[in-house]
């Protein structure tokens, strides 16, 4: 009997661990022969500790599961069994192509990996030249999934472009933005994606060498990235003979030290280098000057992920999911305070509303919804009146917002909105690497603009707005210069929750 | 804050710290592999230990110093025995994880970034632990909780001698 308990960090907070050695105890009190395979999250994590049972080629899923529950799995008519997993609403609603061996496969496995369809892309990859691979990632529209939605190919073309002796693949795995946990759970459960990803891109660009920097925060994401690269490295995916192409790639984790702000890729690139995670001005572009000095490709975890199913099934399908510019999918945080929240992948263009309140059920609390927050701690608030928005990078641009990361979080009538502006100036002065002033001193002004409005000095509004706006305009990355958008969205969308305005008003 | 210093400060050996800084040398950009390192093996980055990472380098003990100081995770003295992390983002805002853990905090008086009395536990702010469709989320010594509600943080927090 094959039984798979996931083992993500998100399961293991709410028990898979227990679970996983409760099952075994009543596997062994029936006779029972049971094969646990600790596969990663399906995303649903609501329904986590999600186990699932293999009867007759079919995955029967059991959760919420809790220890004392083990012998669920030995019943088909148990009250949390939920059926065959793949049958699941929110299964069936997505468009699985970067998250398609997540939860399913045996992380560590590479054997698991390649009957999925892993290493196909790579293998491609290895026929083609450098500028026909560069050229397959433009066709694709692939965009850069950390936020800034740069189209990955160009990034590439700049790199592969560029003369030197080296050149690196800096993988940015640096996911500090709440709400957001689509690149650890890419680490934690199908490791081989990104590895297969960061090698083509190394492959494409002419770099040897890639590093993984990620967070540690993180302990579990970079203690199953660390296996699966000692893994690929014995089976000949990393190394001095990728695959047996004679081509060189290798790899290796670096973990950060709690800085938000090496999130930034020039911070993040100092940081690699054992420098204060302080923010470089640009140009040079790293794609020209970057890991120490020369030529690098900086990508997310999501983007580089993506790359081997483009490869796999090629440009044009990648390109077929989709709106406008936001080609292909995205993988869609649910979290905060929502009934079922989880990662939903599904092509760009579903409106936001259908996300919080369909997919994700509305609020856990069972409370109206105030307002969401899209894009980590550095994105807009956008109230209900902004549901019909669609789900893409122009189309909340132009409503004052950004996807970013697309993490999105659900925030009930209770929440206090002028008290969320302020975490947002508070958390940039603790986090501001201060290399510029409207993101150092700003900050530190903002947070104590908003404690006068709060304090009911009504033209305290007005000089928020204006710092705000030097901040936007002023800063040198997007720490200073998107904390403007939660603080800004908030005061626009529930004025009357800054005390200082009614007061004004009377 | 000043830590109150009640637990025993484990004496570095100048030996041990140098094996540490070697081993992390044929690394390119060494200085934060040499950091976690030694925060590994002593719980701290040892004062000692500055000019010889700098020596090691052939950098200033004022640019170790520098770069040790930006970063969060670093301490230059001991934390409590076992160290919990709360999540402060604004998805474990999003369900109180903000106000119950403050709550809690309170009724054992202990404040953000403080060891207790007896050195068996320090309790800090983590700015997201990726937990976010499962908050209120912490983290014990690197083993992740979510949803944790009043009661379990007052058990973990009993649990771990605060």
């Amino acid at each position: 009997m094959k039984v798979y308990v996931p083992l993500d960090s998100a399961a293991k907070a709410l028990g898979a661990d227990a679970v996983a050695e409760a099952i075994r105890t009543e596997a062994r009190s029936r006779g029972v022969e049971v094969e646990i395979v600790r596969n990663g999250s399906r995303g649903m994590i609501w329904l986590e500790p999600l186990v699932e049972v293999e009867r007759d080629g079919v995955r029967h899923g059991y959760g919420p599961l809790l220890p004392s529950e083990a012998a669920a799995v030995f019943d088909t008519d148990h009250k949390k069994a939920l059926g065959p997993v793949e049958d699941l609403d929110w299964m069936k609603r997505q468009t699985r192509l970067t998250f398609a061996r997540c939860g399913v496969v045996d992380p560590l496995s590479l054997d698991d990996y390649e009957a999925h369809g892993g290493l196909a892309g790579l293998r491609r990859a290895l026929e083609m030249s450098g500028e026909t691979i560069v050229d397959e990632v433009k066709a694709s529209g692939l965009r850069g999934r950390g936020g800034a939605g740069f189209p990955t190919g160009i990034k590439w073309d700049t790199v592969r472009l560029a003369h030197a002796d080296r050149k690196y693949i800096v993988c940015n795995a640096d996911e500090g933005d709440s709400g957001t946990f689509a690149d650890r759970m890419i680490m934690e459960g199908d490791p081989f994606t990104l590895i297969e990803g960061m090698a083509i891109a190394g492959i494409a660009v002419g770099a040897t060498k890639g590093y993984l920097y990620t967070r540690s925060e993180y302990p579990d994401a970079i203690a199953v990235m660390e296996a699966a690269i000692r893994v690929a490295r014995a089976r000949g995916v990393l190394g001095v003979d990728v695959l047996g192409s004679g081509k060189v790639f290798d790899m290796e984790v670096r973990v950060g030290a709690g800085a938000y702000v090496c999130g930034e890729e020039t911070s993040l690139l100092n940081s690699l280098e054992g420098k204060r995670g302080v923010v470089r001005a640009k140009p040079p572009l790293p794609a020209l000057e970057g890991a120490f000095g020369k030529p690098t490709v900086v990508n997310n975890v999501i983007s580089l992920a993506t790359v081997p199913v483009i490869f796999e099934k090629g440009a044009a399908h990648y390109a077929s999911f989709g709106l406008g510019r936001s080609k292909g999918t995205m993988p869609i945080q649910i979290a905060g305070n929502v009934a079922r929240g989880g990662l939903f992948e599904t092509a760009f263009g579903m409106p936001l509303g259908d996300l919080v309140n369909e997919i994700g059920g509305g609020t856990r609390s069972g409370r109206p919804v105030k307002a969401v927050q899209v894009g980590g701690p550095l994105g807009a608030y956008m109230p209900v009146e902004k549901f019909d928005t669609p789900f893409g990078y122009e189309e909340f641009d132009g409503q004052g917002g950004l996807i970013g990361h697309a993490g999105v979080v659900v925030f009930d009538d209770t929440a206090d909105m002028l008290k969320m502006a302020r975490f947002a100036m508070e958390f940039c002065a603790i986090e501001s690497c201060g290399k510029c002033t409207p993101c150092r001193i700003g900050a530190r002004r903002g947070v104590e603009t908003i404690d006068r409005i709060a304090r009911g000095d009504g033209a305290a509004v007005e000089l928020l707005t204006d710092l705000c706006e030097t901040m936007k305009d002023g800063s040198l990355c997007a720490l200073g210069g998107f904390t403007p958008y939660p603080v800004m969205s908030a005061l626009q969308a529930f004025p009357e929750e800054f005390g200082g305005m009614k007061e004004a008003a009377e | 804050m000043p830590q109150p210093s009640a637990v025993p400060l484990p004496l570095p050996d100048a030996q041990e710290i140098q094996a540490l800084i070697d081993s992390q040398l044929h690394l390119e950009g060494p200085l934060l592999p040499i950091f976690h390192a030694l925060q590994a093996a002593f719980g701290y980055i040892p004062e000692s230990a500055i000019p010889m990472i700098a020596s090691a380098l052939n950098i200033t003990g004022a640019e170790v110093h520098g770069v040790m100081s930006f970063y969060h995770d670093f301490r230059t003295v001991p934390a409590g025995r076992r160290v919990l992390k709360i999540c402060r983002s604004e998805a474990c805002q999003a369900v109180g994880g903000d106000v119950m853990a403050e709550a809690v905090l309170k009724k054992h008086r202990l404040d953000w970034h403080q060891t207790t009395r007896d050195g068996a536990l320090t309790v800090e702010p983590v700015y997201c632990l990726g937990l976010c469709a499962c908050g209120p989320a912490a983290m014990m010594d690197g083993k992740v909780i979510g949803r944790l509600d009043e009661a379990g943080m007052d058990r973990i927090l009993t649990e771990a001698g605060a």
